[in-house]
């Protein structure tokens, strides 16, 4: 953050819907509920909103974080300080003061012993929440829970939002428990009367009502996923637990029964299983696609690294599957808890000889959705692994975005022939490529045709898959499976495009979850001078229209979070005739990327260029 | 072709000739134990009257995987990844339960690079046919250890072996297996039995074949070898399998020696005791003769242990539709649009 920016904060004019607050508490005490209502009641009131959770690789008892940013803007990436800060770790309450600026307001467990040496330049709101707690004797169970009900009931009154919001963000938590909703809201009334009686306002922070956002829903990005594979229909789904891609299996286990119940007999039409490890996640799964069914795995960076033998397997035999891979930071067991995109490299050829994949690359929680159920379709159509890129902030973190829309395109089963189908064939071969596409039709397993049966095998063969060394089988074997790639660019979703000025030089490019940073950045960019355009990159193979954006701008600046700009490189590779128009900016530590520091990377950048 | 070998054609309870269970010419060695296991297996499919497209050959990597290549050629195969056989065969499951899998595998595929995935596919239970062409020895990379060659093996390049061997049979008992038998490519007769009864019971069978390696590891006084084996092998029971009860015709043995085994769809495994009193439905006694054969290197073999109940497969943990999950219908795969809409409100 700029000088600027800090000293405007000091001045007291009241500041409505544009604050990050960040509330710190002990992980394992049930916060989530408690922050997720705040965030629901602030979507509620029609302000845009992000909530990104910032946890450790622990059970209970370390420190964890909220960060909630509203934005009447609607710049919801992250920011690197806080405006407020709810303490309710004394562990970490010193630190966690050293990202308010002066005149920063901070929430506290008035039980928290303030140590000695503490700013005094900030606005103190103690909040006597065991007290308050006490009187409503909750079970000891429930009793960290209720004490964080407690908090959001003050937090909630001191900054204006409206107790109708609170009551709609706590039914909408327990929509099928009136009573536990009715007790929760108590609690926080409790806090909320304590709140207005008690205390006197003394910051600039507020919050006020907006347009509804109706055409929105509050989600994470690992249960659009899920929802978009059970809309997709997927059919079978073998996984393994692991950190941050767990809670799509799990959501997928929780909306199958109510999603995918066959209308005719009641009986279920998919089965998600839990396997040894993810050698055997991804063989079923590719043993699944194999034999004719919508398959799936979901996993992240270690568990790829696991699943590069089996992958390599199914993009040489050509079976539909498709591969979630929920990033966190690696290399090795890294940070299993913290988000990047260090993995697009590795994915890129994933597999040893000559190998290429697809990738999409949703880049928010509705494109999950999206990206979901046309994954299935592309590895049907295109007989290979599909991967779908997401990562940690946003697989794990709730996001509000737009609505979930039903498949504008049928279930593609692709080239799949049953018994009648193959006798049109005079001649067939599972690896022959009949159409011109580099794409053989199918048959699979259950097929009672005589013909229909065909061996596969991970070694050389020809058309009919039978075994073979000839030099000839294996080039035209190798050299049609790369057709695919070239002819699968336009089925695959393309770039999202947000132009700036119209004398726009300067391009940035970036992917995945980072978008909302990177817009506010192109607008803090175009503010300061530096004029450019924006284009986020949905899926690799890239498309021609990747390549035009990066040849009509001067200079591209390609952000990403990882250490050696993955995407700048890969551009670099597929459009190598303007590798000298692209410069990797890129961010690691485990965090979501914030404008402020891309906007300054990139003005410093630009400076460096004029001064020489 | 010689002509006294021309004879009327043979055909089986579907029509079917031997012809139509045959697989590609083996490129395996002359006499290699596995080409005993290709012919055995196609011959108790042709004689169990399946249809070779209801049957789906998944293997790993070695000798013995290639071996699917070399039997039932009208059946789809899968000659897959080393050790992850069971992976694929446990996804292939569900999509065709009426498609029965005939897993191989070697000693190398199953008792070192695949162990985990063995003692996994054998706790979920999938119901296939798990054949361990077990030779001791890798052979496709030129004769090296493997985890069941015997405590003091010598190999040409290889020295003496200093570790001990493991037990196929006692490994895939203590995780569950309902159906354990070990059997030797020496004895066709009880192979062909064994692996009727394999494929006719409703979960997961494991199918230990000593299948000797006659390049590398054949040595007159090697466990895995010829000679070794057929003079030590050591039936527990005559084993016969009968398609349905109604077709046994021996019944007239003295009462106590003989066993029968009843499977699930009413066919029948007839045991005849041999010499000692070994009920294959006690798992102790199952235990216990697997502990002492490893102890004394006493080879017996037939059917160690067959569950007497049905355990659930993997399939029973899902209540599926009935027909194959990959001939579904589009209409029955996607939710429908106010489903989502009901989402959409729940997520508001």
């Amino acid at each position: 953050m700029s000088n600027d920016e800090k000293q405007s904060t000091s001045v007291l004019e009241p500041i409505v819907n544009e604050f990050c607050m960040t509330i710190c508490t002990v992980n394992g005490s049930g916060s989530a509920t408690a922050n997720g209502t705040l965030f629901r009641a602030l979507f509620k009131m029609g302000i845009p909103t992000s909530g990104k959770n910032i946890f450790p690789s622990n059970i209970k008892g370390m420190a964890t974080w909220y960060i909630i940013r509203t934005s009447a803007k609607g710049y919801t990436g992250r920011v690197p300080y806080d405006d407020i800060v709810v303490a309710m770790n004394q562990k970490t309450f010193l630190e966690d003061l050293t990202y308010l600026p002066e005149g920063g307001v901070i929430f506290y467990d008035d039980n928290i012993e303030i140590p000695e040496g503490t700013r005094s330049d900030l606005i103190f709101y103690p909040m006597p929440i065991k007290e308050l707690t006490k009187q409503l004797n909750p079970p000891r169970n429930l009793r960290d829970f209720t004490e964080n009900m407690v908090y959001v009931g003050i937090v909630g009154q001191v900054l204006g939002i409206t107790k109708e919001a609170l009551r709609y963000a706590i039914n909408q938590y327990f929509p099928t428990k009136p009573a536990v909703a009715e007790t929760n809201m108590k609690t926080i009334e409790l806090g909320y009367d304590w709140a207005e009686q008690n205390l006197e306002k003394r910051d600039r922070f507020s919050v006020r009502e907006m347009s509804p956002l109706d055409d929105c829903i509050i989600t994470d990005g690992n249960i659009a996923g899920a929802l978009g594979s059970l809309f997709g229909g997927m059919e079978f789904c073998s996984w393994y637990p692991i950190t941050p891609g767990t809670s799509l299996v799990e959501a997928a286990i929780e909306y199958a029964p109510k999603l995918r119940k066959d209308p005719k007999t009641g009986k279920m039409t998919c089965a998600i299983l839990q396997v040894e490890d993810e050698l055997a996640a991804i063989g079923a799964a590719a043993g699944a696609g194999w034999a004719g069914l919508r398959s799936l795995t979901c996993t992240s960076g270690p568990g790829l690294s696991l699943m590069t033998e089996t992958i390599g397997l199914a993009y040489f035999t050509e079976i539909p599957v498709v591969i979630w891979d929920v990033q966190r930071v690696g290399p090795s067991t890294g940070l299993p808890t913290r988000t990047a995109q260090g993995d697009l490299g590795f994915m890129y050829t994933l597999g040893h000889g000559d190998t290429q994949h697809i990738i999409l690359i949703p880049g928010s929680v509705t494109e999950c959705f999206e990206h979901g159920w046309k994954a299935l379709n592309l590895a049907d159509k295109y007989q290979t692994p599909i991967f779908v890129l997401s990562d940690l902030d946003l697989g794990m973190n709730q996001w509000i975005t737009k609505k979930f829309e039903y498949p504008n395109k049928p279930i593609n089963r692709g080239k799949i022939v049953w018994e009648e189908d193959l006798n049109k064939f005079a001649d067939w071969g599972r690896y022959m490529d009949i159409d011109g596409d580099g794409i053989p039709y199918r048959t699979v397993m259950g097929n009672q045709n005589p013909r229909a049966p065909y061996f596969t095998r991970g070694t050389g063969h020809n058309v009919y898959g039978n075994y073979s060394e000839d030099p000839k089988d294996w080039s035209d074997l190798i050299r049609r499976i790369g057709k695919k790639f070239r002819k699968v660019v336009e089925d695959l979703p393309q770039p999202f495009f947000r132009n700036g000025p119209e004398d726009a030089n300067i391009g940035l490019i970036a992917m995945g979850s980072t978008e909302n940073a990177m817009i506010e950045a192109q607008d803090m960019l175009n503010a300061a001078g530096v004029k450019c355009d924006f284009m986020r990159v949905k899926s690799i193979p890239t498309s021609p229209s990747v390549r035009e954006f990066i040849a009509s701008h001067e200079r591209n600046y390609v952000v990403e979070l990882n250490r050696d700009g993955q995407l700048c490189r890969i551009l670099k590779l597929e459009i190598s005739e303007y590798s000298h128009k692209l410069i990797s900016i890129s961010e690691i530590g485990g965090l979501p990327l914030t404008a402020v520091w891309t906007r300054d990377s990139i003005v410093a950048l630009e400076k460096e260029r004029k001064h020489g | 072709m010689d002509k006294t070998t021309e004879v009327k054609a043979e055909r089986n309870l579907i029509g079917l000739t031997p012809q139509d269970y045959k697989g590609r010419p083996t490129t395996l060695c002359p006499g290699c134990g596995h080409n005993v296991v290709s012919n055995q297996i196609q011959a108790a499919v042709y004689e169990l009257g399946i249809l070779p497209e209801k049957v789906a050959k998944l293997s790993g990597i070695g000798c013995s995987s290639k071996s699917t290549n070399y039997f039932l050629e009208r059946s789809f195969g899968f000659n897959s990844l080393h050790g992850r056989m069971p992976n694929l065969a446990t996804g292939a499951s569900f999509a065709d339960t009426t498609v029965k899998i005939i897993g191989i595998s070697g000693d190398g595929d199953t008792a070192s690079i695949g162990m985990g995935h063995f003692k996994h596919v054998i706790r979920r239970n999938v119901p296939m046919v798990y054949i361990i062409e077990n030779n001791g020895v890798y052979g496709l990379t030129k004769g090296q250890f493997s985890a069941t060659s015997d405590l003091g093996l010598e190999l040409k390049h290889q020295g003496k072996n200093m570790l001990p061997p493991l037990d196929l049979c006692m490994e895939a008992l203590i995780s569950g297996a309902t159906f354990v038998a070990r059997a030797f490519s020496g004895d066709t007769k009880q192979l062909r039995e064994l692996i009727k009864a394999a494929i006719k019971h409703d979960g997961l069978a494991i199918l230990d074949v000593i299948s000797p390696c006659v390049t590398f590891n054949n040595k007159d006084e090697a466990l895995q070898s010829y000679t070794w084996g057929r003079e030590n092998m050591a039936p527990i029971q005559d084993i016969k399998f009968y398609p349905s009860s109604a077709e046994i015709i021996d019944r007239d043995m003295p009462e106590g020696v003989m066993q029968e085994v009843e499977l699930p769809d009413g066919s029948v495994i007839m045991l005849r005791k041999i010499e000692r009193d070994y009920d294959p439905t006690n798992k102790h006694a199952a235990l216990d003769l697997l502990t002492e054969s490893y102890k004394t290197h006493y080879f017996a073999t037939g059917l160690i242990y067959i569950a007497p109940k049905s355990s659930p497969t993997v399939h029973d943990l899902f209540d599926l539709v009935d027909e194959p999950l990959n001939r579904l219908t589009l209409d029955r795969i996607r939710p429908s649009e106010e489903a989502l809409e009901k989402i959409n409100l729940a997520l508001h």
